[in-house]
C-alpha cells in the first residue's frame, strides 16, 4: 500500500510596515500544503518566544502593531497540519516610522506639476496678459436672474446645500452668495437664505451683510433673511419647500452640496414659476438639476464660478492652469487606454497610488 | 388641446402614480426579479468566508432611506449569520445606529444568535472618517463601551479585537457622506480591507467607477438591489415585495414620457402646417 | 488685520493638510484626524448658535402673531418635548424618544424621500422631450434603464436587463469618471486659490 504524505514547505518573511508612522512589522509567510491553524510566537533579544496571534489557513500575512520602534523583534510561525506541527526558521525584523510615503510618489508628482501650472498661469494673468474663458450660460443668467425677481416684486432665495463650512462646495457657494447679494442689494430686493448647518448661517450672514454693505444699502440689510432651519437632511427640503411655497421667489440659487433633496426642492422651485439656477459638485445630482432646473453649473463649472464673475486675471489664470491639468490627464488616459488594450499595464502601473 | 395635454397638471400625474403604486402593493403580481452581477460579487464575497470570520457592518442611513437600505442590511446580516460569521456594527449616522440594532436583533432571534458573542453594536460617534480612522488603528479608544453602555472588555466577541486588522470584510449601508466614499478611502485605499456596500439607488451609478476599479468588492444598489439580494439568500422580503409596485411605478413615468414626446411631436406637426 | 488672521491661518493649514498626506510618521500622521475632531468641537458648539437663531425667530413670529405663528408653537413645543424627553428619560429602545423617533421622525422622513417618485414622474414627463439628437439620446437611455433595472423590464425583452446594465457600467461609468476628474481639478484649483488668499469672498470680502 502506498501511503503519501504531503509535505509542504513553510516560507517566512519579518520586514519593516512600508510607509507607515513605525510601530508595525508584516509577517508574511506561505506553506505549500495544508494546514489546521497557526501560531505566531515573538521575542526579543535575551528573551523567549512568546505566542502573539494566531493566524487561519486563509491568512497569508499579519501585522504586528504592538512592535516598539528601533528594537530588534524575533519571529517564528508554527503550523498545525493534519501531520504534526511545522516550524519556522526565525526571522527578524526592526520597526521604524518613514519620512515619506513611497506609493504616494506619483501623487506628488501630479500635486507640484498641477500646482506648478496654476501658479504659472496666475503669474502669467498677473503679466498682463489675456487670458480666454469661454462663456458659462448658467453664470451669464445670474444678474438677469435677480433682475427678473425683483421685477415681479418676488424675493431672491438660495441655497447653499446642506453640508458644513469645511465642504469645498459649501464655501464655493458662498463666493456666488457675495455676488447675488450684492445684485439684490442694488436692485432694492431681499435674499432669502435658509441653511442647514450654523457655521454656514454665521458665514453667509456676514457674506450677506458686507454685500449690502458694498451695494451702498446697509438699510435694508435684514439679518432675519439669512436663518438656520435644521441639520435634517429632509426636515431642510421640506422647510424650504414650505418656504418657497409660502414666499414664491422669483429666483432661486441652488448652489452648493446636494444629496437626494436636489430634486424636492428643484421640482417645488419649478412649480412656484421662480427661475433656478443650479450648481454643484455632485455627480449623482447633476441629473436632477439638468432636468428641473433653468441652468445647471457641473463640477468644476460651479469650481469657477468666482473667477467667472469676478473676471479676476488671477483667478481665470489658475482656470487655465486646470484645463492644462486636464489635458495632461486626457493624454494619459488615451496612452493608458491604448497600451493597456495590447497588455501593456505600465501607465496603469505607473499611476497606481496607496 | 394639445397645448394643455403638453402642460398636464403634474397632480394628475401624481395621482395617477399614487394608484397604481397603491393597486400593485395590494395586488402584487409576483414578477421575477433578475439578479445583477455587483450584488452578486457581494453575495458571494460573504459566502467565501470561513466560518467565525469577523464582518464590520456600518449603518450610514437614516429612516427616509430605510424602504432601500433596511431590507438588504437585514438580507446581509441574515446570510452572516447563516455562515456563522461574527458581526461588530456601528452607525456612522446617529439614526443608523437604531435601524441597524432593530435588523440585528431581528436576525438574531430568527439565528438564535446571542448579543456579545456572535454580534454588537458599538453604536454611534461623531466624525464619519475620523471614527473610520480611529477604529482602524485602536477600536477601543474610539468606543471603549458599546451601544448599550457595556465595557467591550466584557464582551467575548471582542476579545482580542483591537482594530480593523482580523475583519475580512467591511460592508456599509448608505445614503450619503459619510459613507461608501470614506470607507474607500481609509478602510480600503489605507488598510487594504475588502469593502462592499448596499447604496441607495440615486447615488450607486456614482460607485460603479469604484466597483470596476475593485475597491470595492460588490454593490447593492437600491430596493431592486435589496431585492436581488433577497433572491440570492431565498428569504424574499420588504424589497421583493416592493418591486411590482416599482415596476408598475416605472412603467407610468415610461409611458408619461413616451405620452408627453407624443403630444410634442404632434404639436410640433401642426405647427408647420 | 481681521482679513488678515484667518488667511494665515488658512494658508497655514492648507500647506500643512497637503504635506501630512506624505509624511507617514508622527506627528504628521495624526495632523488630518487631529484637524477634524477640532472642527467637529466647533461644528457642535456652532450648533448652539443655530439653535438659538431657530428659536428666536420663532419666538419672535409668535410675539408679533406673524402669519404662520401656529406653526412656530409647533416647532418649539416639539424642540422642547424631544431634548427633554431625550434627557429625562434616555435614548434607549422602549424610551418616549425612541417612540418619538420611530413614530414621528421615521415616518416623516420617508413620507419626504418618497415625494421624490412623484417628482421624477412629473420632471421626466416635462423635461424628457426629443427636441434634438442629444435629448433623443437620453430620452432612450432613460427609458432602457428605467424598465430595464425593474422585473418589468424582462417581461418586455430578456435582454433590456443587460443592456441597462451595459448603459450603467460603459457610457454611465465614463461620464461618471469624466464629471469626477474635472471635479477633482476644479477642486485642487479652487483650493490653491483659497491656500494662496485670491479667493476671499467666503471671508464676506472680495
Amino acid at each position: 500500500m502506498l501511503v503519501l504524505f504531503i509535505i509542504g514547505s513553510l516560507s517566512i518573511s519579518a520586514q519593516d510596515t512600508p510607509n507607515d508612522a513605525g510601530g508595525s512589522i508584516t509577517l508574511g509567510f506561505s506553506y505549500t500544503a495544508p494546514f489546521v491553524s497557526g501560531e505566531v510566537m515573538r521575542k526579543e533579544d535575551g528573551g523567549e518566544f512568546e505566542k502573539i496571534a494566531t493566524v487561519s489557513p486563509s491568512d497569508t500575512h499579519w501585522i504586528d502593531n504592538s512592535a516598539k520602534d528601533g528594537v530588534k523583534y524575533y519571529y517564528q510561525l508554527i503550523l498545525t497540519t493534519e501531520e504534526g506541527v511545522v516550524t519556522s526558521e526565525p526571522v527578524s525584523a526592526v520597526s521604524s516610522p518613514q519620512w515619506f510615503h513611497r506609493g504616494r510618489t506619483v501623487m506628488l508628482i501630479m500635486v507640484i506639476l498641477i500646482c506648478g501650472l496654476i501658479l504659472f498661469f496666475i503669474r502669467q494673468a498677473r503679466g498682463g496678459k489675456e487670458l480666454y474663458i469661454r462663456r458659462i450660460a448658467g453664470l451669464e443668467a445670474v444678474d438677469d436672474a435677480v433682475g427678473r425677481a425683483t421685477e415681479l416684486g418676488r424675493p431672491v432665495m438660495f441655497i447653499a446645500g446642506i453640508m458644513d463650512i469645511d465642504d469645498l462646495q459649501t464655501i464655493a457657494g458662498l463666493t456666488i452668495l457675495r455676488r447675488v447679494a450684492k445684485k439684490t442689494a442694488e436692485y432694492e430686493a431681499q435674499v432669502l437664505m435658509p441653511t442647514s448647518r450654523s457655521l454656514v448661517m454665521t458665514a453667509a450672514q456676514e457674506t450677506v451683510k458686507e454685500a449690502y454693505y458694498d451695494a451702498g444699502r446697509p438699510d435694508i440689510f435684514n439679518p432675519d433673511n439669512v436663518f438656520y432651519l435644521t441639520d435634517d437632511q429632509f426636515g431642510f427640503a421640506a422647510g424650504c419647500d414650505g418656504l418657497m411655497v409660502r414666499e414664491k421667489p422669483g429666483a432661486i440659487f441652488l448652489m452648493g452640496s446636494f444629496y437626494a433633496e436636489s430634486l424636492i426642492l428643484a421640482e417645488t422651485g419649478h412649480s412656484v414659476g421662480a427661475i433656478q439656477i443650479a450648481g454643484t459638485a455632485m455627480p449623482s445630482q447633476l441629473p436632477f438639476f439638468v432636468t428641473a432646473c433653468d441652468y445647471t453649473l457641473i463640477g468644476e463649472e460651479f469650481f469657477a464660478a468666482s473667477a467667472y464673475l469676478s473676471k479676476d486675471p488671477l483667478q481665470l489664470g489658475s482656470l487655465k492652469g486646470q484645463d492644462w491639468g486636464k489635458a495632461i490627464f486626457l493624454a494619459l488616459i488615451l496612452i493608458g487606454a491604448v497600451l493597456s488594450t495590447f497588455g501593456i499595464t505600465v501607465v496603469k502601473d505607473l499611476l497606481m497610488v496607496q | 388641446m394639445l397645448d394643455k395635454l403638453l402642460k398636464t397638471d403634474r397632480r394628475i400625474i401624481f395621482a395617477i402614480l399614487a394608484v397604481v403604486v397603491i393597486i400593485a402593493i395590494l395586488f402584487p403580481v409576483g414578477l421575477a426579479i433578475q439578479v445583477s452581477e455587483p450584488a452578486r460579487r457581494l453575495y458571494r464575497e460573504i459566502e467565501s468566508l470561513a466560518p467565525g470570520s469577523y464582518v464590520f457592518l456600518s449603518f450610514d442611513y437614516d429612516p427616509a432611506s430605510m424602504a432601500e437600505l433596511d431590507p438588504m442590511a437585514l438580507s446581509v446580516i441574515r446570510q452572516c449569520f447563516r455562515e456563522d460569521l461574527k458581526i461588530v456594527s456601528l452607525g456612522l449616522w446617529p439614526q443608523g445606529v437604531l435601524l441597524g440594532e432593530a435588523n440585528l436583533e431581528k436576525a438574531a432571534e430568527e439565528y438564535g444568535k446571542e448579543y456579545g458573542v456572535d454580534f454588537v453594536n458599538l453604536g454611534y460617534k461623531t466624525g464619519g472618517i475620523v471614527v473610520i480612522s480611529g477604529i482602524s488603528t485602536d477600536l477601543r479608544n474610539v468606543f471603549p463601551q458599546d451601544y448599550t453602555g457595556r465595557d467591550i472588555d466584557e464582551l467575548p466577541i471582542l476579545n482580542g479585537i483591537d482594530n480593523l486588522e482580523p475583519f475580512k470584510l467591511v460592508v456599509t449601508f448608505s445614503a450619503g457622506d459619510p459613507g461608501v466614499r470614506h470607507w474607500v478611502m481609509i478602510a480600503q485605499a489605507r488598510y487594504g480591507k475588502k469593502v462592499g456596500c448596499g447604496s441607495t439607488a440615486v447615488q450607486a451609478p456614482a460607485f460603479y467607477p469604484y466597483l470596476q476599479s475593485g475597491q470595492l468588492v460588490g454593490l447593492v444598489g437600491g430596493m431592486k438591489g435589496a431585492a436581488e439580494y433577497e433572491q440570492l439568500i431565498k428569504l424574499p422580503g420588504l424589497a421583493t415585495a416592493g418591486m411590482d409596485a416599482q415596476s408598475f411605478a416605472h412603467a407610468v413615468i415610461v409611458f408619461f414620457i413616451v405620452f408627453g414626446n407624443a403630444i410634442f411631436f404632434l404639436k410640433k406637426r401642426s405647427n408647420s402646417r | 488685520m481681521k482679513r488678515q488672521i484667518p488667511l494665515i491661518i488658512t494658508s497655514i493649514v492648507g500647506v500643512v493638510m497637503v504635506v501630512q498626506y506624505f509624511i507617514p510618521r508622527q506627528p504628521f500622521a495624526g495632523l488630518f484626524d487631529t484637524f477634524n475632531r477640532w472642527f467637529l468641537i466647533i461644528a457642535v458648539f456652532a450648533l448652539l448658535l443655530g439653535l438659538m437663531n431657530l428659536v428666536r425667530l420663532h419666538v419672535q413670529k409668535l410675539r408679533r402673531r406673524k402669519e404662520g405663528w401656529g406653526y412656530s408653537i409647533i416647532l418649539l413645543c416639539g424642540l422642547v418635548a424631544t431634548i427633554l424627553t431625550g434627557a429625562v428619560w434616555g435614548i434607549g429602545t422602549g424610551s418616549p424618544f425612541d417612540y418619538i423617533f420611530v413614530n414621528m421622525q421615521q415616518p416623516m422622513g420617508a413620507t419626504m424621500f418618497a415625494l421624490l417618485a412623484f417628482f421624477i414622474a412629473s420632471a421626466s414627463f416635462r423635461a424628457f422631450r426629443a427636441r434634438n439628437v442629444d435629448a433623443t439620446l437620453l430620452l432612450i437611455a432613460a427609458v432602457v434603464v428605467m424598465l430595464g433595472r425593474v422585473p418589468i423590464g424582462s417581461l418586455i425583452w430578456n435582454k433590456l436587463p443587460t443592456v441597462a446594465e451595459w448603459i450603467m457600467f460603459y457610457p454611465n461609468m465614463a461620464g461618471q469618471r469624466a464629471i469626477m476628474i474635472g471635479i477633482a481639478l476644479g477642486t485642487v484649483s479652487y483650493s490653491l486659490r483659497v491656500i494662496l488668499g485670491i479667493e476671499r469672498t467666503y471671508l464676506g470680502g472680495e
